[in-house]
């Protein structure tokens, strides 16, 4: 299982033992990793899993789509870096991801 | 319910004659068999003659998630409402656009509901409520839409546009016409008397917006928003769109809130154990708010009209065809939600809700809404035991707005 640190705007940080093949957006939710909504229940809709993710960790998580790109388009706090948890299949190559979340999620 | 109105018995009806864009059946809290037999055996309804054309019902929580992500394929435009505007004021807002112009537009007012303002708004409207809810009377029948909800969001309204706050009432007059015309919603409003009030709401704006221009300072209102972003700064010379986009803001943030404000009163008189449970415990408030802007449900309905033809769950689906979500449906649906049809202020999953839509043209103002809601029922509770619905609720005649025009209460301390 690989490991995944996401860290809350505040700072406070959880390493959590992510199952490979659920998004990232439920491994948070089934560790109680506070900061991350998921209003629409991981259907790229709602953009209520907005999270950043570390540069050298970028071209693992990849890119997201269209859809994605439109609902983080519509983030004021949108930055390099950016994706949406539940677009975000975990694999085994994320041992050791770091994921920092924003101030708020709307 | 109004006895005089006779409304087609909804278990018996041939299913293509069932018409959900009667705003008879929401003036009368009617509506849930119909969507509910919509939802087992026809889904996605086609009704082809109703006032307001022919148009497609989209009623299962999922299927409305599928169209309000796929703005490729579902347009919202050229209005997002059943009827269509007409040509007499062809408004235009950011609601009603596809892609980049809606983007562009609707970035230039965004920041004003980000999160991070609204720890900024969180005392005042704190202060408001309390100012309000210190004055209304104890033990005697008032009407609770317009000491509460109304004075509540119609403050907030003002604050949000900088607007002149004793004039402000003019806010709801506008929020209540705009809408209001048979021919867009089902309402009782004239075409003269909304043409003369959304007349005057476009002078009225457009004198504030000449005098705020190049006021000092860095102001968070919705107009030095507009004017700051270069997108939208020459707003004003295209007055269509500057009504339009005005006329969006101050319906997203009245009519919403309102009769949600409104609607948590009435939900939780009519279940007297969820209001237990809140006398128990006021730390549920937060979850209870998202649970009453689902029971609520203050938009019934989003519109998308189809660019091109496409098979959707089974049916076929024309180029120009007009597709109405039906939030209040999905809302109910117990596929997606667990006993769908009960008000329960401690869910477990309190916001997958459908009432702020999904897609691009979510709410933006969702945060906001929220928070207003927590802080009155936050303040309420500290004041008084017991709410109480002492008469029948008036309802909106309309199939978009689900509104109240009046709820008798009294207070107990």
């Amino acid at each position: 299982m690989p490991k995944i640190t996401l860290i809350e705007f505040n700072g406070r940080d959880h390493t959590i033992e992510a199952e490979v093949g659920k998004s990232l957006m439920q491994n948070a939710l089934d560790n109680g990793v506070p900061g991350i909504d998921a209003d629409c229940g991981g259907a790229c809709a709602c953009g209520t899993c907005h999270c950043f993710i570390d540069g050298e960790w970028r071209a693992v998580a990849g890119e997201g789509d269209a859809m994605e790109e439109a609902m983080l388009g519509m983030r004021p706090d949108r930055s390099e870096g950016s994706r949406l948890a539940c677009q975000i299949p975990v694999s085994a190559a994320m041992d050791g991801l770091v994921v920092r979340l924003p101030e708020y999620q709307m | 319910m109004n006895k005089a109105v006779q409304l087609p018995d909804p278990w018996s009806i041939p299913l293509d004659q069932i018409d959900v864009s009667d705003p008879r059946l929401y003036e009368n809290d009617a509506w849930r068999p119909y969507f509910e037999r919509l939802r087992n055996e026809d889904p996605v309804h086609y009704n082809p003659d109703s006032p307001f054309g022919p148009f497609w019902s989209v009623t299962r929580f999922d299927d409305i998630v599928a169209v309000d992500s796929n703005h490729q394929v579902f347009s919202s435009e050229p209005t997002i409402v059943l009827g269509d505007l007409g040509d007499k004021i062809p408004a235009e807002m950011f609601i009603a656009m596809d892609p980049p112009k809606h983007d562009v537009q609707r970035r230039a007012v965004q920041p004003v509901v980000a999160p991070k303002n609204l720890a900024d708004m969180e005392s005042l409207i704190r202060s408001r409520v309390v100012d309000i809810l210190d004055n209304l009377p104890v033990g005697e029948t008032f009407n609770w839409v317009d000491d509460v909800s109304i004075n509540l969001t119609t403050q907030m309204l003002a604050t949000l546009f900088d607007f002149p706050f004793e004039d402000r009432h003019k806010l709801t007059y506008w929020s209540d016409i705009a809408a209001g015309a048979p021919e867009i919603t089902g309402g009782d409003v004239s075409e003269e008397e909304r043409y003369a009030g959304l007349m005057d709401c476009l002078q009225t704006f457009t004198r504030i917006w000449h005098e705020r221009k190049g006021r000092e300072g860095n102001s968070f209102d919705l107009i030095s928003l507009l004017q700051r972003d270069p997108n939208t700064a020459d707003m004003v010379d295209r007055p269509m769109e500057f009504l339009g986009n005005i006329g969006l803001l101050i319906v997203g943030g009245n009519d919403t809130t309102r009769n949600s404000a409104t609607g948590g009163v009435l939900a939780l008189n009519q279940n007297p154990a969820e209001y237990d449970k809140l006398r128990a415990n006021p730390g549920l408030i937060p979850g209870m708010v998202s649970e009453i802007i689902r029971w609520q449900t203050p938009l019934a309905h989003m519109r998308r009209t189809a660019k091109q033809d496409i098979e959707f769950r089974g049916k076929q689906i024309r180029k120009g065809d007009k597709v109405v979500m039906w939030y209040l449906s999905g809302n109910r649906d117990s596929s997606a939600i667990e006993n769908a049809d009960q008000f329960i202020i401690d869910r477990a999953n309190p916001r997958h809700h459908i009432s702020f839509g999904f897609g691009i043209h979510r709410c933006m103002g969702n945060r906001l809404a929220e928070m207003q809601l927590r802080i009155l029922w936050e303040e309420t509770m500290k004041r008084f035991r017991f709410v109480e619905v002492v008469g029948a609720p008036v309802r909106v005649k309309s199939n978009f707005v689900m509104g109240y025009s009046s709820l008798p209460v009294k207070l107990h301390r």
